[in-house]
């Protein structure tokens, strides 16, 4: 039976421009772009040039590392561009879609006849195996361990998250064949862990995985915090985790037989007129959906993702590999605001008590516009007890960063590296008064140990 | 405010690197973040951020101390006639410890910032929040008679040598404004204690000239019972007469500015829990050691401090504005939650202890506190070790279950 598990710290930042349940016009474009950088831990390899005509799922780039860790083409098209930085990186690979998608052909599997080698070889031809990240190291799984466990999170608790549930509507078939699959690449087990309103089938009656249900605010739905409740990552251990709406694009795979990265997008924000779910293709540019849709008076910040982990990307940016979501907030670099630290606060959301909004708004049902202001300058951490009430995690944040900025291996495994990732203390974050980069310092911290541990 | 706005930006460049006053770039800072919410927008991580920030978290801060303070004025004053023998109006008395106090704010203040943009200055960092706190409590934990030189003295040794010299606020190991009050107390012992200092005597600048009555005496309760010779002590004010528990309570006795008024430390303790500023297990745990430990006395009771109820004990001295203002210091007192109530509770432990057990002077809270100080970072590598036993018991578990 489903054990509920309920989570007590955190926080759910109520913010104005929740995607309303609907599905909008889909949303195409004409350029595409893949951004190696959404593939943590891959080592780039290019296996096109300027030019090439590519299917969906002709494969772009593989990793160095391990060649069978391949990203695809999500259309198909013509390569136009190869953009490279400092250093000759590659930055990203942007290609002029066709207006008929002509999907490679990978032919249609039964997953209850494969082994698990089939399916990590189907997997890396389509191109996802990227899509499957590992603990520890928060980075792209490598296909030739073998994972102790497989987890996956049955629904986004982040602030103006999509639906998932709204999302897996009309593709419950291909969840299942894709949760089938995954079921076939661990000894131990996949688990989902779902949210105790959830309703629907799909995720509920979900076959050949462990369920587990979790209450309780963001981070409740981060994927970090149902492996620390259920089973925790020790060292020496791995364990795999993939986005939920990713399990779609194994399933179609496998019942298609193509590489079908297509997705339904979350439009948010409080700028955004109106909000709702647009289907497209991951690297698509999102100038269509927000041209004159959004508010004219203020800077915008235009974010692939949700506030807390997402990328800040361009009014003609495209949407990252990983995400599917767009939020749009005010900037605030146009804000100047008098005396803002000596305000009553009435209309300010703060997690601490300082600012008096709580009196009013005891339920937290008031919506909020926040800009992306760090709204003080960076201190060395003052306060305790901060980040702990936003971290449900058997760990101790404060001390776990200090043991990363002094990178002191031996106290950073002791303090429990191996269970985080980045997103994790993307509350921590939120909340610091001393306005500190906790993120940023974690994933330099997990690169570094990578490093220290594997090179 | 767009005309000041405009202001600052027109004269911005000359504060940048290259320009003609780049050595006051962090005054500039300094005075810039103080009146404008900085419009610097995320650059990586998390989009938004929360609006708290350390300026508002220390003017919380000094909020809740400014009822302690503004009655410390009044007591000074109220002392100070009731020593002379005058009968004075409330303006009067308020007006004669106004002018009192003033000096050593303005002491404390200009010293301890000075060096703090100094520092900043020299580091190229911004100018932390810190010392606007630090430089409130300063005078208050001093008695009123302190020479306005020693309190630049001891201001300046505790910002360089307790704070800056570690790394700035944030990374000090003892209480700024109590190293401040131990220096002192080490270096101008006669200063500091005794029945010569807690009441001013003489005139503030003038203004209520008088001499004292003979029944005077400036002794602090405390310091009676100290030097008491029976076990049966009469607590009296400064001019003999009886002390109620209400005088202690509301602050009418003779002690360091700020520390008299319980009254005033209360409203303080609810605004800085109110906020969630300081931490109620750090605060209630003081008084629940302090309490216990001076019950466990009573039952002794062989000398007169012994005797000491442990409701005396909070009403008397500096317990209650050192567990409401000292002991909640995020960055000096244990950083994890069940680490703040070993530390609180021993803090009344000692403070208890060194009044009770130490002949030569009364008060116990300063150096409880910065003893705690002192281990509060053994009490969280306890706790935070019982997490990695945890830790790797687990794996231990697992590896013989295989």
């Amino acid at each position: 039976m489903a054990q509920l598990i309920k989570i007590k710290k955190g926080l759910d930042i109520n913010l104005k421009g929740k995607a309303k349940n609907i599905v909008l016009k889909p949303l195409k474009s004409k350029l595409y772009c893949i951004n190696p950088d959404d593939f943590i831990g891959l080592v780039p390899k290019i296996l096109i040039k300027i030019g090439d005509k590519v299917q969906a799922g002709t494969a772009l780039i593989c990793d160095k590392k391990h060649s069978s860790v391949k990203v695809v083409s999500p259309v198909s098209g013509e390569v136009v561009e190869i953009n490279r930085g400092e250093k000759r990186k590659l930055l990203s690979i942007i290609i002029e879609a066709d207006d008929e998608t002509d999907y490679l052909d990978f032919g249609r599997k039964k997953v209850s006849d494969l082994s698990a080698d089939d399916i990590v070889q189907g997997l890396s031809q389509a191109g996802i195996l990227p899509f499957i990240r590992q603990r520890p190291y928060d980075i792209v799984a490598n296909p030739e361990d073998s994972p102790r466990d497989i987890f996956i999170s049955g629904f986004y608790s982040a602030p103006l998250s999509p639906d998932l549930e709204f999302i897996l509507k009309g593709e419950e078939t291909d969840f299942q064949t894709g949760l089938d699959a995954l079921a076939k690449l661990t000894k131990g087990k996949v688990h989902l862990g779902l949210n105790n309103h959830c309703v629907i089938a799909a995720l509920k009656y979900a076959k050949h995985v462990e369920i587990n249900t979790f209450e309780g605010p963001h981070p409740s739905g981060n994927v970090g915090v149902q492996i620390n409740k259920i089973k925790a990552i020790d060292k020496g251990e791995t364990v795999w985790v993939i986005n939920p709406a990713d399990v779609l694009f194994i399933g179609r795979l496998f019942n298609k037989g193509t590489a079908d990265f297509s997705r339904l997008i979350a439009l948010t924000g409080s700028e955004v007129k109106e909000t709702g779910y647009h289907k497209t293709i991951i690297g698509v540019n999102i100038q269509d959906i927000v041209k004159d849709n959004v508010s004219t008076e203020l800077n915008l910040r235009y974010i692939s993702g949700n506030v807390l982990t997402g990328a800040k990307i361009s009014e003609q940016g495209y949407l990252r590999a990983t995400d599917n979501q767009v939020t749009v907030i005010p900037e605030g670099d146009d804000n100047n605001e008098f005396f803002g630290w000596a305000s009553l606060g009435l209309d300010k959301f703060s997690n601490s008590r300082t600012y008096f909004s709580w009196i009013l708004n005891p339920l937290g049902s008031k919506e909020y516009q926040i800009d992306a202001r760090i709204k003080g300058g960076t201190r060395a951490m003052i306060m305790s007890d901060e980040y702990d009430k936003v971290f449900p995690m058997d760990i101790y944040p404060e001390f776990l960063l200090k043991a990363i900025i002094a990178f002191n291996v031996d106290k950073m495994e002791a303090l429990g590296i191996y269970e985080v990732a980045p997103e994790d203390f993307a509350l921590c974050e939120f909340v610091d008064t001393s306005k500190i980069e906790i993120q940023k310092i974690v994933r330099m911290g997990l690169d570094l140990l990578y490093k220290e541990m594997n090179d | 405010m767009k005309v000041l706005r405009n202001y600052l930006n027109k004269i911005k460049p000359n504060f940048e690197t290259g320009g003609k006053l780049s050595m006051f770039h962090s005054v500039f800072d300094g005075v810039e973040t103080f009146l404008f919410v900085p419009n610097k927008t995320s650059k990586s991580g998390v989009h938004i951020h929360d609006c708290v920030d350390g300026k508002r978290t220390m003017s919380i801060v000094i909020m809740a101390l400014m009822p302690a303070l503004l009655f410390g004025m009044y007591n000074i004053g109220y002392q100070h006639y009731l020593a002379i023998g005058q009968e004075s109006a409330l303006w009067e008395m308020f007006l004669f410890g106004f002018l009192a106090v003033l000096p050593k704010l303005v002491v404390s203040y200009g010293v301890g910032l000075g060096i703090e943009f100094i520092v900043a200055q020299y580091k190229g960092h911004e100018v932390a929040e810190g010392f606007l706190v630090s430089g409130i409590l300063i005078p208050m934990i001093m008695p009123i008679d302190t020479p306005l030189w020693m309190l630049a003295i001891a201001t300046a040794f505790a910002v360089i040598f307790a704070k800056e010299v570690f790394g700035g606020t944030g990374y000090n190991i003892w209480n700024v404004a109590l190293i401040a009050r131990a220096f002192l107390f080490f270096a101008y012992p006669s200063k500091m204690s005794g029945d010569q200092v807690f009441v001013r005597t003489n005139d503030s600048f003038g203004f209520g000239a008088g001499s004292v009555t003979d029944a005077f005496s400036g002794a602090t309760p405390l310091g009676q019972v100290t030097a008491a010779t029976t076990n049966n002590v009469q607590l009296h004010d400064a001019i003999g007469n009886p002390l109620a528990y209400w005088d202690m309570f509301i602050g009418l006795i003779p002690g360091s500015i700020g520390e008299t008024s319980k009254l005033a430390i209360l409203i303080g303790a609810l605004i800085l829990l109110f906020t969630g500023v300081a931490s109620w297990k750090a605060m209630l745990s003081v008084f629940a050691g302090g309490m216990l430990t001076a019950l466990l006395f009573n039952q002794i009771g062989s000398t007169p401090t012994m005797m000491v109820s442990p409701l005396e004990h909070i009403l008397l001295g500096g317990f209650a504005f050192g567990a409401v203002f000292m002991a909640t210091d995020p960055v000096t007192s244990a950083r994890t939650e069940a680490g703040k109530y070993i530390y609180g509770f021993l803090i009344g432990v000692f403070t208890v202890l060194i009044r009770v057990l130490n002949p030569g002077y009364p008060e116990g809270m300063m150096l409880a506190i910065l003893f705690m100080n002192s281990f509060a970072p053994l009490i969280d590598f306890y706790v935070v070790d019982a997490n990695i036993k945890r830790r790797s018991k687990r794996a231990i578990v697992k590896s013989n279950a295989e």
